[in-house]
């Protein structure tokens, strides 16, 4: 008998899985039960708020937006009459603002980032310590801490009164207050100026491309330059003498207080510009590194093989391949950089989050401005996001 | 399984953690949750002198606010030290007290029509008349605002202050720069830097600002006053208790001072024969202090903690300190009634 049951058969072991203990089942029920604790979780913070709001008396009301703004906006060139612009679009000059940061710093980081990124490569010892150096100082030290050491450094290194402004040909004043450079203004016929300049590109580029198909052809050189250069100045020329001169200069002038006339760089715009440029290309500079480093030595003794240059192999060997791995962290670099520019509102720079924070605390509406405020960033946010995706898209590996 | 359903019950238990505003608002007053609590939660200003101020080398606060948060927390535990101090910018401010942060604001804080519907909040008694004035460098000799056309003008965001200077300057038809911060200590280091000309506040908070810089002699304050700010305590509305509670301690300091008793001398009211000093410290029988639901006492807590009135505004900002705000300069706003000023407490009975 003891011998039939060691060797036949095991109801117990075959029996159905119970139901508790069918992964299948389990897999079902766990998703269940985390997506009504992520409902339940969600009504709780919403539930919260709105008790919460409601116990003091308080209201979500968007229609803020089109309250006047009361104060001054002085960062930029948009005429803003404060007391009668509505808070909708001192948020767009506010924005506006942001987008003038943003956009300089994500090119001035790119650059900077890829010359230290190559230059912490570099065979020369000293330019390798150097890059080194700068690169863990300002990756290891705050964004905040760097921007007031930049904003109160450089307002202390140029000269306080007006009259003293450091004078650059221009002319260019450099002073505590701003840089103010002269500013230029197309005139009534400006536009007959830019239709030419438009149609010498044109044309410009349709020799281009006539010339790269006889190449083709006839195995001619192209000479693309020759062409397209001399037609376009041409072009231009001939707008400037029908437009009559069509652009004026202002200059700025010292006047008892400040400079009237010309365009000006504030003080807080240049600080927070650099001061992310030089924050941010420390991780750039990081990333092309490795980005580099990441490219197989057998290409480059390939391409020595061949009997490419330093910069050729650079250019058409290494980068290419390079960049594949570069973008997508390069992608977080660029949202980095955007969001932090709201930081600006320490050193006194008038960005969309200053701007929000002010109609928040004049209004108290802050859960309505912040919503709108999470709505901007993330717009700016999304859009380098596609932007990069696109990039990456493009520089993808394909497999023939 | 038995994770799952752990991790949702301790959800559940944070949720209803989360709701405690929410639950304080149906039962009691403030009042019950700061007894419970032992300590007072004032929001300060921490950054002027005078008025509120930390003291890193003593650890201390001190300051004309800090001493109402300390009057505040004598008259309700008759202990002027279990206060909780929470520094707060003026954008944090009334957020911090919508959501229960701060249990009142001492912070230099204007009354106006808006702030006191819109924002949800109650303003109790004005402990200071203010008025926003300008600052600007000697060097420059100006002695009007109409002189400073073109100027750049540094300020606190979030405030009156940037509504009023961008009126008062658009409406003359001046030019001008303006340039928000967010702190008070960026704002005076702008302008003593040479960011801007004109550095504007109100009246008091310039004086402390001067007080604290490097060469207080090269500045100067304006005598054109642009706005009025009375400056007080704020509280969440829809508290009558604890409105009443801070506003009669409030009141208990003015009181203090047209009666005469200061921190010192009060022993020899004690026990008195005038009835209506008496009531005032809250003798005899069936105290009329114990109506707002306060020892009745109380009164005798907050002048021992801090003086009456006349003594906290000597201490702190008066014409011995390094602000020197004469109490009897100007219009002297800030003295009692019965001196040509405006504090009348109302009748204590």
């Amino acid at each position: 008998m003891a011998e039939h049951k060691s060797s036949g058969f095991d109801v117990a072991a075959h029996a159905p899985v119970p139901l508790w203990r069918d992964i299948r089942v389990i897999q079902v029920f766990a998703q269940i039960a985390f997506l009504i604790s992520v409902i339940f979780f969600g009504y709780v913070l919403i539930n919260n708020l709105l008790n919460n709001l409601d116990a003091s008396r308080l209201t979500i009301d968007f229609g803020i937006l089109d309250r006047p703004f009361g104060t001054m906006i002085s960062e930029g060139t948009e005429s803003f009459e404060p007391g009668e612009s509505s808070n909708l679009l001192a948020l767009w000059v506010g924005f506006k603002n942001t987008l003038r940061v943003v956009l300089v710093g994500l090119i001035g980081a790119t650059i900077l980032g890829v010359l230290l990124g190559v230059g912490r490569l570099s065979t020369n010892f000293l330019v390798r310590q150097v890059t080194v150096v700068y690169i863990e100082i300002f990756r290891n030290t705050p964004l905040l801490v760097q921007l007031y050491f930049i904003y109160r450094g450089m307002r202390l290194i140029v000269p306080r009164d007006l009259a003293d402004s450091y004078k650059l040909p221009g002319p260019v004043y450099i002073n505590r207050r701003a840089i103010n450079y002269p500013q230029i203004l197309g005139t009534d016929t400006a536009w007959i100026f830019y239709i030419a300049v438009i149609v010498g590109l044109a044309v410009g580029i349709g020799l281009w491309v006539w010339r790269l198909r006889v190449m083709d052809r006839t195995g001619a050189p192209a000479r693309t330059l020759r062409w397209f250069v001399p037609v376009v100045i041409g072009f231009a020329a001939v707008g400037w003498l029908l437009a009559g001169d069509p652009f004026d200069v202002e200059y700025p002038e010292l006047q008892a207080l400040n400079f009237a006339g010309g365009s000006r760089f504030s003080a807080e715009y240049i600080a927070l510009t650099v001061g992310l440029i030089l924050y941010t290309a420390a991780f750039i500079a990081d990333i092309v590194r490795a980005g580099i480093q990441a490219v197989p030595y057998g290409q480059i003794e390939a391409a020595r093989a061949q009997g490419l240059g330093g910069g050729q192999t650079l250019r058409l060997i290494i980068l290419p391949q390079a960049l594949r791995l570069i973008i997508p962290p390069l992608g977080n670099q660029y949202l980095n950089l955007a969001k932090n520019s709201s930081l600006g509102i320490a050193i006194g720079f008038f960005d969309v989050y200053n701007v929000a924070n002010v109609i928040s605390n004049q209004t108290s509406q802050s859960v309505a401005v912040f919503a709108v405020m999470m709505i901007i960033y993330l717009g700016m946010s999304l859009t380098i996001s596609l932007i990069m995706n696109a990039v990456n898209y493009q520089m993808r590996l394909r497999s023939r | 399984m038995k994770r799952i359903i752990v991790t949702l019950a301790l959800l559940a238990a944070l949720s209803l953690a989360m709701v405690p505003g929410a639950l304080a608002q149906d039962g009691g007053s403030l009042l019950d949750e700061v007894r419970a609590r032992g300590t007072l939660i004032c929001g300060v200003n921490g950054q002027v002198p005078g008025f509120s101020f930390f003291d890193p080398d003593t650890n201390e606060w001190s300051g004309f606010d800090v001493d109402f948060c300390k009057a505040l927390a004598a008259a309700i535990f008759g202990d002027a030290t279990n206060v909780e101090y929470v520094p707060l910018t003026a954008n944090e401010r009334f957020t911090a007290l919508q959501t229960g942060q701060v249990d009142v604001l001492f912070r230099n804080t204007t009354w106006t029509l808006q702030r006191d519907s819109e924002f949800g909040i109650d303003f109790g008694p004005t402990t200071y008349y203010d008025g926003q004035g300008l600052m600007v460098s000697a060097a420059l000799g100006a002695t009007e605002i109409d002189q400073l056309d073109g100027a750049s003008v540094c300020t606190l965001t979030g405030t009156t202050t940037e509504l009023n200077i961008t009126e008062t300057l658009t409406s003359r038809g001046l030019s001008f720069e303006l340039v928000p911060f967010e702190e008070s200590s960026q704002t005076i280091a702008a302008f003593e830097e040479g960011r801007c000309d004109i550095l504007t506040s109100d009246q008091s908070q310039l004086a402390g600002l001067r007080s604290s810089a490097a060469d207080p002699g090269s500045m100067v304050v304006l005598g054109e006053v642009i706005s009025k700010e009375p400056l007080g305590p704020a509280y969440l509305e829809g508290d009558s208790v604890w409105a009443d509670v801070v506003n009669w301690t409030v009141y208990a300091t003015m009181t203090a001072e047209e009666f005469g008793i200061t921190a010192e001398n009060i022993d020899s009211f004690l026990g008195g024969a005038d009835p209506r000093v008496q009531r005032f410290l809250g003798e005899g029988d069936e105290p009329v202090n114990a109506l707002i639901g306060l020892d009745p006492g109380f009164t005798v807590n907050v002048i021992r903690a801090v003086g009456n009135y006349g003594e906290i505004y000597e201490r702190n900002v008066g014409i011995d300190t390094p602000l020197q705000l004469d109490r009897s300069a100007g219009l002297g706003l800030n003295r009692l009634w019965s001196d040509g000023g405006l504090l009348y407490p109302p009748a204590w009975r």
